[in-house]
């Protein structure tokens, strides 16, 4: 009966972590690849609204953005605290709109161009004339596809804030 | 010859620095995609011909400076809750009141004819103040799309049973990069066929500037 007997001496050996790192650099590269930097730094505050019969917005180079809402805090000295319209990287007036999607649609290439959509990166308590005013430009640029970006949630929750 | 053992390079710490570089990324990784509520603008037309709608077919929303709905239809006005908006609307789209050439075939409604003829009848048009909040005018939008979303569903499973999906189940299928060219095509040919049958008719007017 000595095949149960317990060893002599019988530490736990320790676990080799030789592969912990190639482990974790293979992770590393992974979400190195993955990740998207930010493209615009954002200027104003932007809390989308919430809404749940949303589509997913896929192909992120067919889409052009448009962020409106009020200047964040550290241009509200500069800018005034009534919301505006940002493009890129830099606050815009309405009439800008018309040559942004002139720029947007020139670095694409032509057959992409009928598929662009605009997404409306509004916040919440921008008020609507703004909104008017852009989607009136969108329409004399003919820009037709457009997208309300918003949260996920439910919409009505998202009134009572 | 002393035998000298060749120094190893300490590679303990190196799973500490992978670790912190992984961190670093992923705190900063971004993988969502933006969703949103997609609408097609109407495209600017020189010539505003005035289309002549029967009055009962229209839903007239207009939402006003203080974020309050009203809400114009069948020859009646009254202020309506955000939340009571979906109901009514499929009420209104789902009425079916038309009779001969107008009558619909699958509505389920009341068929009161001071309301809707039918699906390709009904329009419903939305009309908001330059005060309007932003977040009040999403929920609007979204309340009916929701209420087009419910019916083409109800639709879509009448009409094709066997999938055992409703219109949005097929419309992520659809746009599912795992689906087959096949599949695709055929589910295509059912969206754009209920689609047809559900047209969302759905017009904003100017806000009022004032």
């Amino acid at each position: 009966m000595s095949k149960f007997k317990k060893k002599k001496g019988g530490e736990m050996p320790a676990v080799n972590t030789a592969s912990l790192p190639d482990i974790v650099f293979m992770l590393l590269f992974f979400f190195m690849v993955a990740t998207v930097m930010r493209q615009n730094t954002l200027m104003i505050e932007n809390k989308l609204p919430q809404a749940d019969q949303v589509e997913k917005l896929d192909k992120k180079s067919l889409v052009m953005y448009i962020y409106a809402g009020k200047p964040s805090t550290n241009f509200k000295s500069q800018y005034g605290s009534e919301a505006r319209i940002q493009l890129n990287d830099k606050f815009a007036d309405v009439k800008d709109i018309a040559a942004f999607i002139a720029a947007e649609r020139a670095a694409k290439r032509e057959e992409e161009v009928p598929f662009l959509t605009t997404a409306l990166k509004v916040d919440s308590k921008a008020n609507m004339g703004l909104v008017t005013d852009i989607k009136q430009e969108l329409r004399k640029v003919n820009a037709l596809k457009i997208n309300y970006t918003t949260r996920k949630g439910n919409a009505l929750e998202g009134l009572k804030k | 010859m002393a035998k000298r053992a060749a120094p190893e390079v300490n590679a303990g710490s190196m799973a500490d620095i992978a670790f912190l570089l992984l961190i670093f990324f992923l705190v900063t990784t971004t993988i969502e995609t933006d969703s949103g509520l997609n609408r097609k603008l109407p495209p600017m037309e020189d010539s505003d011909e005035d289309v002549i709608i029967k009055e009962k077919n229209i839903f007239q929303l207009e939402v006003n400076r203080k974020n309050q709905l009203f809400l114009k239809t069948g020859g009646e006005e009254k202020v309506i809750e955000i939340k009571e908006l979906r109901a009514s609307a499929v009420t209104f789209l789902d009425n079916g009141g038309g009779a001969g050439d107008n009558a619909c075939q699958f509505c389920q409604g009341k068929k009161n004819p001071r309301s809707s003829d039918n699906f390709d009848k009904a329009i419903i048009s939305l009309q908001n103040d330059r005060a309007t909040e932003y977040d009040t005018y999403i929920a609007v939008q979204n309340e009916i799309i929701a209420a087009y979303n419910e019916l083409r569903n109800r639709e879509f499973k009448r009409a094709f049973p066997s999938l055992d999906m409703n219109f949005i189940e097929a419309e992520n299928a659809y746009s599912d990069a795992r689906t087959t060219p096949a599949t695709k095509a055929k589910l295509k040919e059912k969206l754009e066929q209920i689609k047809i049958l559900v047209p969302q008719k759905f017009s904003e007017a100017e806000p009022k500037s004032n």
